[in-house]
């Protein structure tokens, strides 16, 4: 049995402190950025012309279907050729939106499908405009059929903000990294980052519980 | 003038001609019952009246006023014209209250302080007052078919239109609806409504429609028009429903 040593790690709680906080950065940034793409995109998918829906559909697949690394790549290091230059984070958090915007289009999509017409219907019946329907009629169930799927994808996005050191950018994984190259405690860095996701995610899924359980409080037929 | 002027209206879905020139009049006070077939053009004759369906050829006024394409005339109108449909529609996200009382807020027809009472008073209406703070989900489908209706009261319609409301429902249930919307004829609404109920259509309208093959092939007084059918179609429709 090796002996584990934790002690040498604490001189370096500052670059972990740090760590995380860029990696919320990234995570809060392309979320948010995200989703406004998403947004764009859901709408296009559903009610834009022909070619605009070819166009959102065509990038929904190729950032679906491609690996995140390969797109964090080529914003940091093949744009900078066309004249696009980006510090590490910038990329990063440019990457990651446009990442998480194709999963957020097409969940966001599935949300709208998801509320009948005759909904819809029902409120332009009342003599209601079209963004009162879509945001006091279509949106809030909508949102409630989403939400697990959204809140699982914030997850997902915030675990994968750690290819974000391929392009060294310091968030949580790269000051991993840089702390085992000086300490070469592997293990103990390893372990400590691990904790320290694991409490990231489980921290989020609680607010998501407990915001859903206050936010959706209509019952459903089941 | 009458409430709602029908002119030869056209409607086809690609080369599916549903409604073959239909004309028909509704006046003030009215209670006009469209009976027939499924696939006569009953169900797309009403949805045209407010503009849910596009027509291709022909005319509908209301008020005297033909009705409009642009989306604000359509919601003018669409404000003085109650529907209600076969699936309740209501919106499972708010309470009966918020049902009723969403559309008289938004269009600025009460604030909200107004809007309770209003709330009261028309879910008084249809005797369902105590069910202010609770979800769709938690009443049966005759009483949220009340609440649709009430919720199109709210808006103080000058029509109400009823797309065969009591065919969604199970059979002890259709009772209730049916004395709601017997209470608002007796009130004076005008009503037009799309039915199965053969004994309201007899009872309680003041004009009977038969549709058949997407034309208006009988109109006239209820009770004549039962005891008498012009044609061998209206004929056996009553026949078959009789039984």
């Amino acid at each position: 049995m090796p002996n584990f040593n934790f002690r040498p790690l604490w001189r370096y709680e500052d670059q972990f402190i740090d760590g995380v906080l860029t990696t919320l950065l990234l995570t809060v940034s392309a979320t948010a950025i995200g989703l406004v793409i998403g947004i764009i995109g859901a709408v296009v998918l559903r009610s834009g012309p022909k070619s605009a829906r070819i166009g959102v559909r065509a990038y929904i697949e190729i950032i679906r279907n491609t690996p995140a690394l390969l797109q964090i790549f080529i914003i940091f290091f093949v744009l900078p050729t066309i004249g696009l230059k980006f510090s590490p984070i910038q990329a990063s958090i440019v990457a990651l939106s446009i990442y998480f915007g194709a999963y957020a289009s097409e969940i966001l999509r599935s949300g709208l499908s998801s509320i009948p017409p005759s909904q819809i219907e029902a409120g332009l019946c009342l003599g209601l405009t079209r963004w009162q329907v879509l945001s006091r009629i279509v949106l809030p169930p909508a949102i409630r059929n989403i939400y697990p799927s959204i809140t699982s994808q914030f997850v997902l996005l915030l675990l994968g903000t750690s290819i974000a050191s391929q392009v060294s950018a310091d968030e949580l994984f790269h000051a991993a990294g840089f702390i085992d190259s000086r300490t070469y405690r592997s293990f103990e860095v390893y372990a400590l980052t691990c904790g320290i996701y694991f409490t990231l995610v489980v921290f989020f899924k609680i607010v998501f519980a407990l915001v859903g359980r206050a936010v959706f409080r209509w019952p459903t037929r089941r | 003038m009458a409430l709602v002027e029908i002119k030869n209206v056209r409607k086809n879905y690609g080369p599916l001609e549903v409604l073959k020139g239909v004309s028909l009049d509704v006046e003030k006070g009215e209670i006009v019952t469209i009976i027939g077939r499924s696939g006569s053009g009953k169900s797309t004759l009403l949805r045209c009246i407010n503009a849910l369906e596009t027509i291709n050829s022909g005319e509908i006024l209301l008020e005297g006023q033909s009705v409009s394409t642009s989306m604000d005339g359509l919601r003018q109108m669409r404000q003085k014209v109650g529907i209600v449909f076969q699936a309740f529609n209501l919106f499972p996200h708010m309470t009966i209250e918020k049902n009723v009382t969403l559309a008289p807020i938004l269009t600025g027809k009460t604030d909200k302080r107004g809007a309770k009472e209003l709330a009261f008073s028309v879910l008084e209406r249809v005797g369902l007052a105590d069910k202010l703070n609770a979800y769709p989900e938690q009443l049966s489908g005759g009483q949220q078919q009340r609440v649709a209706i009430a919720r199109c009261l709210a808006m103080s319609p000058h029509l109400m239109l009823f797309d065969e409301v009591t065919s969604a429902l199970d059979p002890e249930l259709v009772g209730e609806v049916l004395k709601v919307m017997e209470g608002m004829a007796a009130q004076g609404m005008t009503m037009v409504l799309v039915t199965h109920e053969m004994n309201f259509a007899r009872n309680v309208a003041t004009k009977l429609v038969f549709m058949h093959q997407g034309r208006v092939w009988e109109q006239g007084d209820p009770k004549t028009l039962f005891a008498n059918p012009q044609t061998p179609e209206l004929k056996s429709f009553i026949g078959h429903h009789a039984r």
